[in-house]
C-alpha cells in the first residue's frame, strides 16, 4: 500500500529540487533558500576560489557570522576574521554578523532569516536548530558549501522521519534541555542517523520557540540530519511578535509515512545530567549530586537564550557562586544580552559572582573564554561533553539545564535545582 | 582502487573532537592538522601512521561537528581509506568531497586487529589481510558518490560541471 500523505521533509525537498513527487530515499539536487557559514567561511572560500567565479551564485542568500572565536583569541584568528570581513564586502553577501553579534543559529532564527518551509544549509552540525521554525535545516562541510556557492545546489537524500511524540507537563525545575538529554539516552548517539526528527505532541505544542530550538539543536547528538517542529500557533505568534503575518506553512500530513515513533511522557521526569564524555550517559540529577566542580558554564546555541538566563537568574538571586568555582555566562546574541540586562538577569548573575562574556560560542569548543585544564570538572548547558571538547582531554564535562548549572555553581558541586526553587 | 597498509583499529562513536580537537582549529594548515590527527583516540597515531594505512572503526564514525578538518587531518596524514560499520553523515560527505574513500563494512571492525597488514580493494569490495587469513566484505559505494570520488573530490567535480555548463 502506498500512502498519499507526505512528510514535511518530503514536501520541502521536493519543492527545493523541483522533483515534485520525490519521496524519502530519493536523491535530489536541491537549491537552498539560505546558506550560512561562520569562521569556516575561510575554508569555504579556499575551495570556492578554485572555481574562478566572481561571487557566490546568489549573494543575497548567503549569511556569514563570526561567532566561534570572538573577539579573536589569537593573532591567527584575527587574521582569519579580517580576511572574512574583506570577503563579505567583495562578494556583497546578504547578511554579515561580525564578532559579538551572537551565535549563528541564534541569529538565523532571531533575525527571522530562517523561515518555515525553507531549505537551509549551514557549515555547522547544529544547523538542525533552525528547524524549530519549521525549516529543513542541515549541516554540511566547508568544501560542500563552496560547491553550493558555485552552483546554487547540492545532492541530498530525502530522509525518513522519526516522529517524537512528547506528552505531559514539565515538573518544577525541569525544561526542554532535560527532555533533550533524556531523548539522547532513549535514542542513542546514532539512533536517528540520516533521519529527520520531528517533534510533536501536547508538550511541544506548549513550548515556546526558544525551547523548541533546544530540542532541534540536540537532535544532531542523536545523529539526525534535520529536526523540525511543524509551524503552529506558537510559530505564528512568534513571527507576529516581530510584525510578520504572512507565513508559508509546510507541515507533515497526518497520514505521512513515519519510519518510527518514539513516545515519551515527561510528567515525572526529574532534572537530567549527562555524565562525562557521552551525551547519552543521561541520568537523574541525584545520581551525580555532590560531584565537585571547578566551572559552571551557561550559554551556547543550546541554552544561551533569554529564557535560559532568566531561569539561571531565578536560582542565583540572592545567592553566591561557591568559593573555588567559576560561573561563566555567554549570551547567545547581543539581543539576548540586552534583554537580559533589561530584565535584571545580568546584574543578578554578576552580583552572584558570575562573569558575562561576549555574545557568541564562548568556551563551548575549547577555543577561549573558559578553557578547561587537566583534571578540571565543568558542568555546562552546551550539547557535547566529548573528551577535549572544552580544552584538556583530562577534563570532565557534565551537561545539564541552565537551572541545574546555576544551582551547581552555587553549591560548588552538582546540585538539584529544585532545592533552590522553594 | 587497491592499496596495502597497516590497520588502525578504533571503536564506536569516534567523534570529531577525538579525530581533530577544536583547540587546534585556529590554524588551517593541513600539515599542522595532520600532526594532531586522532589525538583524542590514539596518541601514537599521528607519529606512527604511514602512507596507505587504513582506519577501521565501528559504528557512527565521525559523529559530532561539521568540521572538515577532521577529514583533512586524516587524508594529509597519509590514510588511504576509512572503513567503518557506519558513518555520521556530515563526516561521510566531507570525506567524499575531499576525495578520501570511506566505505561501509559491517564486519571489518570485528574481524581485523590493530596493526594487521591488509589489502583494500575498493572495486572488488573486499578488505583482506596480507596473509590471507582474514577478510571482510565491503558495501558497494553508491554511484553518485563514486562519481565524485572518482574525480578526486568535489572541487574537480564542480569544476567539470561548470565547464560543461559553459561549453
Ligand atoms: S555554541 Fe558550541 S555547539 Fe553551538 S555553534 Fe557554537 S561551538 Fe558549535
Amino acid at each position: 500500500m502506498t500512502v498519499d500523505g507526505r512528510t514535511a521533509s518530503e514536501k520541502i525537498l521536493s519543492r527545493a529540487s523541483g522533483m515534485l513527487k520525490a519521496r524519502a530515499g530519493d536523491i535530489v539536487e536541491a537549491g537552498p533558500d539560505l546558506v550560512m557559514s561562520h569562521e569556516n567561511t575561510y575554508l569555504v572560500n579556499r575551495s570556492f576560489s578554485e572555481f574562478g567565479l566572481p561571487r557566490p551564485w546568489d549573494p543575497d542568500k548567503v549569511v556569514v557570522v563570526l561567532d566561534h572565536r570572538t573577539p579573536a583569541n589569537n593573532a591567527q584568528t584575527a587574521a582569519v576574521h579580517a580576511s572574512i570581513r574583506k570577503l563579505v564586502t567583495k562578494y556583497g553577501v546578504g547578511r554579515f554578523f561580525d564578532s559579538g553579534e551572537g551565535i549563528c543559529h541564534q541569529l538565523l532564527v532571531e533575525e527571522r532569516l530562517a523561515r518555515p518551509g525553507q531549505l537551509i544549509l549551514g557549515t555547522d552540525s547544529h544547523t538542525t536548530t533552525e528547524g524549530a521554525v519549521g525549516a529543513f535545516a542541515t549541516g554540511i562541510g566547508a568544501t560542500e558549501m563552496a560547491g553550493v556557492w558555485a552552483t546554487g545546489s547540492l545532492w541530498l537524500k530525502i530522509p525518513k522521519t522519526v516522529l517524537v511524540n512528547l506528552s505531559g507537563h514539565l515538573m518544577k525545575g525541569t525544561c526542554a534541555k532535560d527532555v533533550a538529554l533524556s531523548l539522547a539516552k532513549i535514542i542513542g548517539p546514532s539512533g536517528a542517523d540520516y533521519r529527520c526528527m520531528e517533534f510533536v505532541g501536547t508538550l511541544v505544542a506548549d513550548l515556546p520557540m526558544a525551547s523548541r530550538m533546544v530540542l532541534c539543536n540536540m537532535a544532531v547528538e542523536m545523529g539526525a540530519k534535520a529536526a523540525m517542529v511543524s509551524p503552529d500557533i506558537v510559530t505564528k505568534e512568534w513571527f507576529r511578535g516581530y510584525g510578520e503575518d504572512a507565513l508559508t506553512v509546510v507541515a507533515s500530513d497526518e497520514d505521512a509515512e513515519f519510519e518510527r515513533r518514539v513516545e515519551s511522557d515527561v510528567s515525572r521526569m526529574p532534572p537530567i545530567v549527562s555524565g562525562p564524555h557521552k551525551v547519552e550517559e543521561a541520568k537523574s540529577v541525584d545520581k551525580f549530586e555532590g560531584v565537585r566542580i571547578d566551572q559552571a558554564f551557561i550559554g551556547t546555541c543550546t541554552n544561551g537564550r533569554l529564557e535560559d538566563l532568566l531561569a539561571a537568574a531565578r536560582i542565583l538571586k540572592g545567592r553566591k557562586v561557591a568559593q573555588g568555582c567559576r560561573l561563566i555566562v555567554a549570551p547567545a546574541s547581543r539581543r539576548v544580552l540586552t534583554d537580559a540586562i533589561d530584565h535584571g538577569a545580568v546584574q543578578t548573575i554578576t552580583q552572584a559572582g558570575g562573569v558575562v562574556l561576549t555574545p557568541g560560542c564562548g568556551p563551548c569548543m575549547g577555543a577561549h573564554g573558559g578553557v578547561l585544564g587537566p583534571g578540571e570538572v565543568c558542568i555546562s548547558t552546551s550539547n557535547r561533553n566529548f573528551p577535549g571538547r572544552m580544552g584538556s582531554e583530562e577534563a570532565e564535562i557534565y551537561l545539564a539545564s541552565p537551572m541545574t548549572v546555576a544551582a551547581s555553581a552555587v553549591a560548588g558541586k552538582i546540585a538539584d535545582p529544585r532545592r533552590m526553587l522553594e | 582502487m587497491s592499496v596495502r597498509g597497516r590497520i588502525w583499529l578504533f571503536g564506536h562513536d569516534i567523534n570529531t573532537d577525538l579525530i581533530m580537537p577544536g583547540r587546534y582549529l585556529d590554524n588551517y594548515d593541513p600539515a599542522h592538522l595532520a600532526q594532531h590527527a586522532m589525538e583524542g583516540a590514539n596518541k601514537k597515531f599521528a607519529s606512527g601512521v604511514r602512507k596507505g594505512d587504513i582506519v577501521v572503526s565501528g559504528k557512527n564514525f565521525g559523529c559530532g561537528s561539521s568540521r572538515e578538518q577532521a577529514v583533512t587531518a586524516l587524508k594529509h596524514s597519509g590514510v588511504s581509506a576509512v572503513i567503518a560499520e557506519s558513518f555520521a553523515r556530515i563526516f561521510y560527505r566531507n570525506a567524499i568531497n575531499l576525495g578520501l574513500p570511506v566505505v561501509v563494512s559491517p564486519t571489518a571492525h570485528a574481524v581485523f586487529g590493530d596493526g594487521d597488514i591488509a589489502m583494500l580493494d575498493v572495486d572488488a569490495l573486499v578488505l583482506g589481510s596480507s596473509d590471507g587469513a582474514k577478510s571482510a566484505p565491503l558495501e558497494p559505494i553508491p554511484s553518485h558518490v563514486k562519481t565524485i570520488l572518482g574525480m578526486g573530490g568535489l572541487v574537480p567535480y564542480v569544476k567539470a560541471k561548470l565547464a560543461a555548463k559553459e561549453a
